[in-house]
């Protein structure tokens, strides 16, 4: 593998390189040749301490009692909530209601998502000093932890892994059980996200292939005959036809016995073929889970995600299908969500592969002709490929099927802020402007939140 | 909710008869309710206090930060809230033997709910009955101002934690009028050389007048020359009363009362109902305050009756197993991190131990020799009254510093650990960083609740100047834009915050890996100035 990735970019040595991207895959190259660094992480459970104001007597004296996650919402819905909200914002003050903690709960196939109103009392509290930028580096914070028990100084005790957080455990409950959660699925969440936060609704697009189904049903009318008599319509008729002929007047009380019943007028339903149009999609979920991706990057492209994900969703009325595709220098595709959100590699980039891999999937299993396509492909902007010579055939290739290619790049912070290889090349590529209703492309910092990615989300698939 | 059953408020009652025995120390009224999830569910935000005022965050899960969560609990919620008579509460189908276990914790933190010092303001009035009139008052407001007063509400609360809890708890510290002035003073000092601008001669009159009273009656003497002076000079008393009321308002406001004193927006006569809320908040976060900074003390001392008293019962005599089991998971030092149940509790019998062999004195702290300081015992058997001194007169932070030494990190193997990247495994790991006690004593102290000190003073130009007094820590800078938010609206003008923040490393120091043989670096700080107007935040850095 290690040979490979050595092999790959000797050949890009060759066709000549920038000293800032022989640095950028340089740093790559160093995170994959580390021991380990190209296999998929295992974990060890390793909690992080708990705070010292986070124990209290209720969790400690009588703790088994009581259950980590109550469904339900005291006093206001979700709807509630975010009513109050919008009218904050109309008040001229910013939001504070955060949908934060998705947790996909099961490994297969079930779209349970808990939604979690969240929400920060913002307040003047001292930080722990940080000499670096990002807390994730260097020593760890602050003067340590307290411990007890037996051990050298120096004495390693036990790891944690670095992006156990991120794991799906989304630290609800925490402190004993006093969560909110408002279980729901997918496609309320999906149903939230557009209505609250007023996501676009699809448009037609023209070019939207619908599956037609035929189904029979007893809808149609015919007169005179066929197999079942529509009694009101058939005595509407028998009294037109009356009317006509002067034997109904308005002050006369009715006989029906005098009533003439013309053959024509018998009304009834007969089956018929009924074509139902009915949307279906497939949703590609590309994401770069190369070494620089590690940390927050991915963060954001896999929250991303899921928001996408219940949207279309509720869009489609849950006639989604997805696709899970991870790629390094190779694209493979991964079955479940939880895959696709928890694998992470060391090793280099390389976009083409995954496209290729997409435009395979399509071509083969004919795809185009059923659904309507949709392709989010989120990374850090970084590509050995520079010049995007493979990538841009995949991509416009990628463009002839797709109803939209949403690409994301979350800065790692690495190089210069909006000079990542992928976003020089598709901005350099025109495709942007020439395609513009099915290319988007949306490039956020690292930094961003989650309102940030939902702002992405309205640019992705407007 | 609904009370105990009859048969364990017996056995609670029981327990209180053993406490007292043993010399613990509250009043005798108190009540125990059942709670069930749902019960909880609406308990929790309002940190158990049922009375509480309601709030819309109280419905939604406030986000702690796991990392940071440390540094402003905001729910210091325990079995038992601090109100007269005291309340506590428990789950449904506790086993008897538990009971008696949580019982004696409860007693343990009504004993120190009601004898430590840092609890003082609380003791006059019953917090659960004010709660109650608070909320009503809140309800009422809402019905009338709607959704402005949750933002009132939210605004108030994001200055909460910078009430000025010392500068309330100061004067109960004084038994007497201290060093307030008196009248005697005030004649002498400033009535007569001030004021009345007496000469010499006349000023000598006065005092050897005053010195003749006093040798004559040396009890009342004082008092008749007040007395004859208030005689001559009509003036002196109302002069003396001015005077005292001056001194009086030179006290240390804290944020709430600067803002609700000087602030023009708030003092508007559409905007006084504003003064009430703001109160409120800030009466109910003045309840909390001792909370916070007494968890080690407290839970420590809970789990040290707890403990001793449990094993004395005879009621309950078979079930030591079943205690020792809970006691354990309660009470255990885990391998890494702090629980301050089972560091107050060794704290507390490390030091009653201690004060029976006579070791906190002099004598023993002058002693060198290891061997000799090991041997020394002097049998005064004074470890329960110090303890209960101890109970009566610190707070965590004092305790920690104080009776934290190596002889304690040694006996209880405690040391502070490190974290650090292993890149090559992804993983942070764990380390023994020292064994030091004045280590281990710095990293318990950072853990401890502290919130910034900030001076308020109004520049000419109307704008709010607050100024964060330095403690080697900046501020969580994405909570900045939200609080200043706040104290902009409650001020009605410009804000300007200036704190210290760190200076961002060059570009250069982020590439290299840090993972290789680092040396620390030095932090650098410089000062640097928010100000939000019109609800938009900008930042300079200061010279």
């Amino acid at each position: 593998m290690m040979q490979k990735l050595l092999d790959f970019y000797r050949s890009l040595q060759e066709k000549g390189l920038t000293a800032e991207q022989e640095r950028l895959i340089g740093l790559e190259l160093e995170q994959a040749a580390r021991p380990g660094g190209l296999d998929h992480q295992s974990r060890q459970d390793f909690r992080r301490p708990k705070s010292l104001y986070a124990y209290s007597d209720l969790t400690m004296l009588e703790e088994p009692l009581r259950p980590a996650v109550l469904s339900l919402s005291p006093t206001h819905s979700l709807d509630e909530l975010l009513d109050r909200d919008r009218q904050r914002e109309e008040d001229g003050f910013p939001r504070k209601i955060r949908i934060g903690k998705l947790i996909k709960q099961g490994r297969n196939g079930d779209d349970k998502v808990v939604v979690v109103p969240t929400t920060v009392e913002e307040k003047l509290y001292h930080d722990q000093v940080r000499a670096r930028e990002d807390g994730e580096d260097g020593e760890g914070e602050g003067g340590g932890e307290g411990g007890a028990g037996e051990g050298e100084e120096g004495e390693v005790i036990g790891e944690q892994p670095v992006r156990e957080e991120t794991g799906g455990q989304g630290g609800a409950g925490q402190g004993g059980g006093e969560g909110h959660e408002i279980e729901s699925d997918a496609y309320e969440m999906g149903r939230i996200l557009t209505e609250q936060f007023q996501l676009p609704n699809l448009r037609d697009k023209g070019k939207k292939r619908s599956l037609t189904r035929y189904t029979y049903d007893l809808t149609d009318k015919n007169r005179g005959f066929g197999q079942i008599l529509d009694k009101k319509a058939t005595l509407r008729r028998i009294l037109q036809t009356n009317i006509g002929l002067g034997r109904v007047q308005a002050s006369v009380p009715i006989d029906p016995y005098n009533l003439l019943i013309s053959p024509d007028d018998r009304v009834y339903r007969i089956l018929s073929k009924e074509k139902d149009f009915e949307s279906q999609a497939v949703v590609f979920f590309v994401r770069d889970y190369s070494g620089s991706m590690s940390g927050k990057p991915t963060e954001l492209v896999v929250a991303q995600h899921v928001l996408i994900y219940s949207w279309l969703i509720y869009q489609y009325q849950n006639q989604v299908k997805t696709r899970f595709i991870l790629h390094d220098t190779d694209a493979r595709e991964v079955d479940d969500f939880h895959t696709y959100y928890n694998l992470r590699v060391a090793g280099g980039t390389q976009v083409a592969a995954a496209y290729k891999l997409v435009n395979n999937i399509v071509e083969t299993e004919n795809l185009e002709r059923d659904y309507n396509i949709y392709i989010f492909h989120g990374t850090d902007g970084d590509d050995w490929d520079t010049t995007g010579k493979e990538t841009l055939p995949q991509l416009e290739k990628m463009l002839t099927y797709a109803n939209r290619v949403g690409i994301t790049i979350a800065e790692n912070g690495y190089g210069i802020s909006g000079s990542s290889e992928v976003e020089k090349y598709v901005r350099g590529s025109g495709l942007l402007e020439s395609m513009r209703h099915l290319l988007r492309l949306d490039v956020m910092s690292k930094d961003s939140e989650e309102g940030r990615l939902i702002e992405g989300i309205r640019k992705l698939t407007s | 909710m609904e009370l105990i059953s009859q048969h364990a408020k017996r056995i609670m009652e029981g327990c209180k008869e053993r406490a007292r025995d043993a010399g613990l120390h509250f009043q005798n009224e108190s009540l125990e309710y059942i709670v069930t999830n749902r019960d909880m569910l609406e308990l929790s935000p309002k940190v158990m206090i049922p009375t509480l005022y309601d709030y819309w965050v109280q419905d939604v899960e406030v986000l702690k930060e796991s990392g940071r969560y440390e540094l402003y609990p905001s729910n210091p919620y325990e079995t038992v809230i601090n109100t007269r008579p005291a309340i506590s509460f428990y789950n449904d189908n506790n086993p008897d033997w538990l009971n008696v276990m949580i019982f004696y914790h409860v007693i343990g933190h009504i004993d120190f709910f009601q004898n430590n010092l840092f609890f003082r303001h609380t003791w006059d009035y019953d917090f659960a009955s004010r709660a109650l009139s608070d909320k009503r008052l809140i309800a009422k407001l809402r019905s009338e101002k709607g959704r402005w007063l949750d933002y009132v509400i939210e605004f108030s609360r994001a200055i909460d934690n910078l009430v000025g809890y010392f500068t309330l708890l100061s004067p109960y510290a004084r038994e007497d009028e201290g060093r307030k002035l008196s009248r005697l003073d005030f004649f002498f000092d400033t009535f007569l050389q001030n004021e009345k601008k007496v000469s010499t001669v006349e000023y000598i009159k006065e005092l050897e007048k005053y010195n003749a009273l006093i040798r004559k009656h040396p009890e009342e003497g004082e008092f008749l020359f007040i007395e004859d002076v208030k005689s001559r000079y009509s003036e002196f008393e109302s002069r003396y009363q001015k005077k005292k009321s001056g001194e009086k308002s030179t006290e240390r406001l804290d944020i709430f009362q600067f803002l609700m004193e000087h602030s023009e927006f708030l003092n508007r006569e559409e905007n006084q109902w504003m003064l009430t809320v703001m109160e409120v908040v800030r009466s109910t976060s003045m309840y909390f305050q001792p909370q916070i900074r007494t968890k080690i003390l407290n839970e420590g001392w809970a789990s040290y009756w707890h403990e001793t008293l449990f094993l004395q019962d005879d009621r309950i005599r078979g079930h030591e197993v079943d205690f020792a089991i809970v006691n354990a998971k309660v009470t255990s030092m885990p391998r890494v991190g702090l629980n301050p149940y089972a560091l107050g509790m060794r704290l507390f019998s490390y030091l009653e131990d201690k004060a029976n062999k006579g070791r906190i004195s002099m004598d023993f702290m002058m002693l060198k020799d290891k061997e000799s300081r090991q041997k020394f015992d002097t049998n005064i058997e004074k470890g329960r009254d110090f303890i209960f001194s101890v109970r009566e007169n610190f707070a965590d932070s004092m305790f920690v510093n104080t009776f934290i030494d190596q002889d304690f990190v040694d006996l209880h193997k405690l040391f502070v650990a490190g974290k650090r990247l292993n890149k090559e495994r992804m993983a942070w790991q764990y380390y023994v960083k020292s064994r030091k006690a004045r280590d281990y004593k710095e990293m318990v102290l950072e853990s401890l609740y502290h919130p910034p000190s900030i001076q308020m003073q109004v520049l000419a130009d109307n704008t709010l100047q607050l100024n964060h007094v330095f403690e080697g820590k900046p501020l969580v800078q994405d909570y900045i834009k939200g609080a200043l938010l706040g104290i902009e609206y409650l001020w009605g003008g410009q804000v300007y915050l200036d704190t210290s923040e760190v200076v961002p490393p060059g570009p250069l120091s982020q590439l290299e890996g840090p993972d290789e043989g680092h040396a620390q670096p030095e932090i650098a700080w410089q000062r640097v100035r928010y100000r939000m107007q019109d609800r938009k935040l900008s930042r300079k850095t200061l010279e």
